[in-house]
């Protein structure tokens, strides 16, 4: 009993976290079609912006909730106006200089902050479960998770922001026409992806040693959850997330971790596989 | 293209090539020069796949590795380099053959091309890395995880197991491989082949109308690519005396798109001379701590798609034809764009 409470929690905590990496991702890649593979090293950042002002003695929560998403964000719109936005309807142009971009990020943070590791300590206790110890951390991850979906829902579905986020996702030039700027809403775009990739970088920090080059293990695996969703926003990233959360949980607890990585990438590879354009161009069509 | 123009083509590439392997060591050691005529091989597979078959693969350091890992543990087994040299050609060919098999024949095309191929590199990446325990053995060689494999037999005179070749000889070696492998190459965009690839980069469905059968030659193409790839991880393994996980990893895998860009999409030339160039200006920003080497990689990278998209090689052609004013060959603006842009 106890041990199938654990692995629940351990799968929703491991389909939270995929969601949580990919959500800022999402966002800019169903938005605007363009890839953002700095999108790691925005988390990265996000995660110094946290670590850095704990040590300066701000509350950890609103270093993680606040602070680092708007520095994060705000480094995606200035790098949005001076690279991006000369690229966009070009993928695999934008592909590479994002990727150019993480290059950069990188050097950047090995020159401030050094190539060592640094990290804070998790600010919720764990328990126990019968013989089993939770990290309670893992259950604010799993919350965060859930009320940012509902958020990107609410916020996209409910607010005449949302509405017109949708209209330019579907047909910019008809949004043009309308009198809306498609430039300014995919500058505001930009804008919110980098947050949210700033805010999960900075909800991530407490769990792992952070180092410049951390973002290089999330880039992967963001990437694949966002293009194996498909072009829904929201259905894409919930149903990916959790096939490959769930499959590659399956595979930790029967065999070791490294096979459940493996089964995750191994399953992305059917999934493309089978269906090309990602799970929402097959199902939920039209769903957001 | 005539035959009597490729005729001179050939003897003139012999003639640079012959003066170029005689004049560069006068400038650079033969230890760096070596492992920079390998990266322009490596540079010059993707280059193949992608600039004249419009296969973004973000992958090219899985078969660059499987190369290299083929040659050590060949080599460790059978104590002599000539078999593992070809089977480091042989097993990264078929790979990609089983791979790019699954991959074109379900009609996948760019962005989700490139995701499967970085997804491979990570599983072997992953795979590679985990194997430190003795219980992973292939024959006598045990993988060795994440400390690589060390202390294989390196190249040596065919039949011959102690004529080891190192050294200035093995930087002759090296380049008249890159020689052969580059006039292979020409000879193979000049065939009927070669012809039918950029017809497919080109237009697909085109291709597929007229009734070629679009898939296998691009599985054919993506093979060998990687038998190229091959080749010159097998070479690095030689040079480097060490094979590490590390060669799988997405860094490598990025720095041979960046050599594609930086050199020139399109041209045989432009992936060799982008990987030499930038790997040589690596070595060079390694011997300073000043900037960080990273930054300045990703710096490039960013500057080149934004202002000179077409890469070094093709605007070097352009800026001579304005100004000597001959009409050469050169790909077309509208060509590029739709390499590029699907």
């Amino acid at each position: 009993m106890d041990l199938t409470f654990v692995i629940l929690v351990e799968m929703l905590y491991a389909v939270a976290s995929l969601v949580l990496i990919s959500a800022g991702l999402a966002v800019v890649f169903g938005m605007m079609k363009v890839i953002n593979l700095a999108h790691g090293e925005f988390m990265m950042m996000g995660g110094y912006a946290t670590i850095t002002a704990v040590n300066l003695g701000v509350n950890v929560f609103v270093a993680m909730l606040v602070i680092a998403p708007l520095v994060v964000g705000l480094i995606g719109l200035v790098v949005e106006r001076l690279v991006i936005r000369h690229l966009y309807g070009r993928l695999v142009d934008t592909m590479l200089a994002t990727w150019g971009l993480s290059l950069v990020f990188i050097g950047l943070a090995t020159m401030i902050f050094g190539n060592t590791t640094t990290g804070i300590s998790t600010p919720i206790p764990g328990f126990a479960v019968g013989g089993y110890q939770i990290n309670g951390y893992n259950f604010f991850i799993i919350v965060v998770s859930i009320l940012l979906v509902i958020g990107i829902y609410a916020v996209l579905r409910g607010t005449r922001a949302g509405l017109i986020a949708r209209g330019t996702m579907q047909r910019a030039d008809m949004a043009a026409a309308l009198g809306y700027s498609p430039d300014r809403i995919y500058m505001a775009t930009f804008f919110c992806g980098s947050a949210l990739s700033g805010l999960a970088g900075a909800v991530l920090a407490p769990l792992v040693g952070l180092v410049p080059t951390s973002g290089g293990a999330y880039i992967a695996k963001a990437f694949i959850t966002v293009i194996a969703g498909g072009p829904s926003l929201i259905a894409g990233l919930v149903s990916s997330a959790t096939s490959f959360g769930v499959i590659s949980q399956i595979f930790t607890f029967a065999i070791s971790p490294v096979i459940g990585e493996v089964a995750l990438l191994i399953a992305a590879v059917v999934l493309l596989r089978t269906m090309p354009q990602g799970i929402t161009g097959r199902f939920f069509k039209g769903k957001l | 293209m005539r035959a009597g123009g490729a005729g001179r083509e050939v003897l003139v590439t012999l003639v640079v090539a012959a003066l170029l392997i005689w004049l560069m060591p006068l400038v650079i050691g033969t230890y760096t020069l070596t492992v920079l005529v390998i990266y322009g091989m490596l540079g010059l597979s993707l280059g193949l796949i992608w600039g004249f078959g419009g296969i973004l693969c973000f992958g090219q350091a899985a078969f660059f590795g499987l190369g290299a890992y083929t040659y050590a543990i060949a080599a460790i087994n059978i104590g002599e380099s000539t078999v593992p040299m070809i089977l480091a050609v042989l097993v990264p060919a078929l790979f990609a053959a089983l791979l790019g098999a699954m991959m074109f024949y379900g009609r996948l095309t760019d962005v989700y091309l490139g995701v499967i191929t970085l997804v491979v590199t990570l599983i072997l990446f992953k795979f590679v890395n985990s194997t430190a325990g003795p219980q992973y053995k292939i024959g006598e060689a045990r993988l060795g995880g994440f400390n690589g494999i060390p202390g294989f037999q390196t190249l040596n005179v065919p039949g011959d197991p102690d004529a080891y070749i190192w050294g200035d000889p093995y930087f002759y070696v090296c380049a008249v491989m890159l020689v052969i492998v580059f006039l292979l190459v020409t000879w193979l965009l000049r065939s009927s082949f070669g012809r039918i690839a950029v017809g497919i980069r080109e237009n697909e469905v085109r291709m597929a109308l007229m009734g070629y059968d679009v898939a296998a030659r691009k599985t054919v193409l993506f093979a060998i690519g990687a038998a190229i790839a091959g080749l010159a991880g097998a070479l690095f393994a030689n040079w480097g005396e060490i094979v590490t996980p590390n060669l799988f990893s997405l860094g490598q895998s990025a720095e041979i798109i960046i050599w594609c860009i930086v050199g020139g999409l399109g041209t045989r030339l432009g992936p060799i001379v982008g990987a030499a160039g930038l790997a040589y200006l690596k070595f060079l920003l390694g011997q300073q701590s000043m900037i960080d080497n990273t930054l300045i990689t990703g710096l490039i990278l960013v500057l080149f798609v934004l202002f000179l998209p077409r890469g070094l090689v093709p605007a070097i052609a352009a800026l001579l034809t304005s100004i000597f004013g001959r009409s050469r060959r050169k790909p077309s603006a509208r060509r590029m764009r739709r390499l590029r842009h699907g």
